[in-house]
């Protein structure tokens, strides 16, 4: 039943995760442009939020060095791409453009769909819309996906 | 620190919690626009537990007004327009980019990996310079 047990590791790291997003004060987009805000009231308070978030992961990092493999799966799925290129650049670019215009990115804007508020549920679905355009862009045969970036 | 840098503190430790359990469990870095896009390419157990993740995700502000017995502060002001375009810009600028605020900022940066680094260095500065030119062009947003 090592299946069941990953789902339900799954399940509790999003509630975990949720949890945390409500207390950080991230699911607050004025918050959050605050925080983008500096050149005008700039709240940096949402720093501790990265600081925290990371310091608790990098300690989770170093143990899963030390690990033959996940405690309930196979082997560790981590990133191997280490090319930084224009996709890497471009695209982060698009997301803190869209980033800054709502104040959301996508863990606050999926855990706020429960809260029932409509511009949540418009924002999320352009969101999929978006990741959909992409996942089409670089279909295999898609113009995009033959260009001569590839 | 004041109350409201603590409760930041808190949160994010709890984020780093979630991203290290899910790696030392299910041996996954919780990117939540990878998951998120995973639900519709992925198949099988794999598209199961991103999608149990997901659904955690969303107990989450509910569980957290069940316990402190409010609901979290979600001040929404952005017209529903914006909210299309700056969702569309999101969806497709995560996907190109491979990753958002979770999986480059909190567990890319965890791992320091220097693509995650010059990713997070460049939506922060898009994300700054985009308030800064709505601040600029009167704050309408």
């Amino acid at each position: 039943m090592i299946g069941l047990r990953r789902l339900l590791a799954g399940l509790a790291a999003g509630v975990i995760f949720g949890v945390g997003l409500s207390v950080s004060g991230m699911l607050d987009p004025v918050r959050v442009r605050g925080f983008l805000d500096v050149t005008g009231a700039w709240d940096p308070s949402l720093m501790f939020v990265l600081g925290g978030a990371v310091a608790v992961s990098a300690l989770g990092y170093r143990l899963s060095r030390r690990l033959p493999r996940p405690v309930l799966a196979d082997a560790f799925q981590i990133p191997t791409n280490r090319r930084i290129d224009a996709a890497l650049v471009g695209g982060s670019a698009v997301f803190g453009i869209g980033w800054g215009l709502s104040g959301f990115c996508p863990g606050p804007a999926v855990a706020a769909l429960s809260t029932g508020r409509l511009p949540v549920a418009v924002f999320v679905a352009a969101m999929l819309v978006g990741m959909a355009a992409h996942r089409f862009a670089t279909a295999p045969g898609s113009r995009a996906a033959a260009g001569p970036t590839r | 620190m004041t109350s409201i840098d603590l409760s930041a503190l808190a949160g994010g430790a709890l984020i780093g919690l979630s991203v290290a359990l899910l790696l030392l469990l299910n041996g996954r870095i919780a990117g939540i626009s990878g998951l998120v896009a995973g639900l519709g390419t992925d198949r099988g157990e794999r598209r199961r537990v991103d999608a149990a993740f997901v659904a955690g995700l969303l107990i989450g502000p509910p569980a957290f007004a069940w316990l402190s017995g409010a609901w979290p502060e979600m001040r929404i002001v952005a017209s529903l327009p914006v909210l299309v375009v700056a969702g569309l810009l999101v969806g497709f600028g995560t996907r190109l980019g491979s990753g958002c605020t979770s999986g480059h900022g909190v567990a890319g940066l965890a791992r320091l990996s220097p693509r995650s680094l010059v990713a997070v260095l460049t939506f922060l500065s898009a994300g700054m310079a985009t308030v800064a030119a709505a601040r600029a062009f009167g704050g309408a947003w």
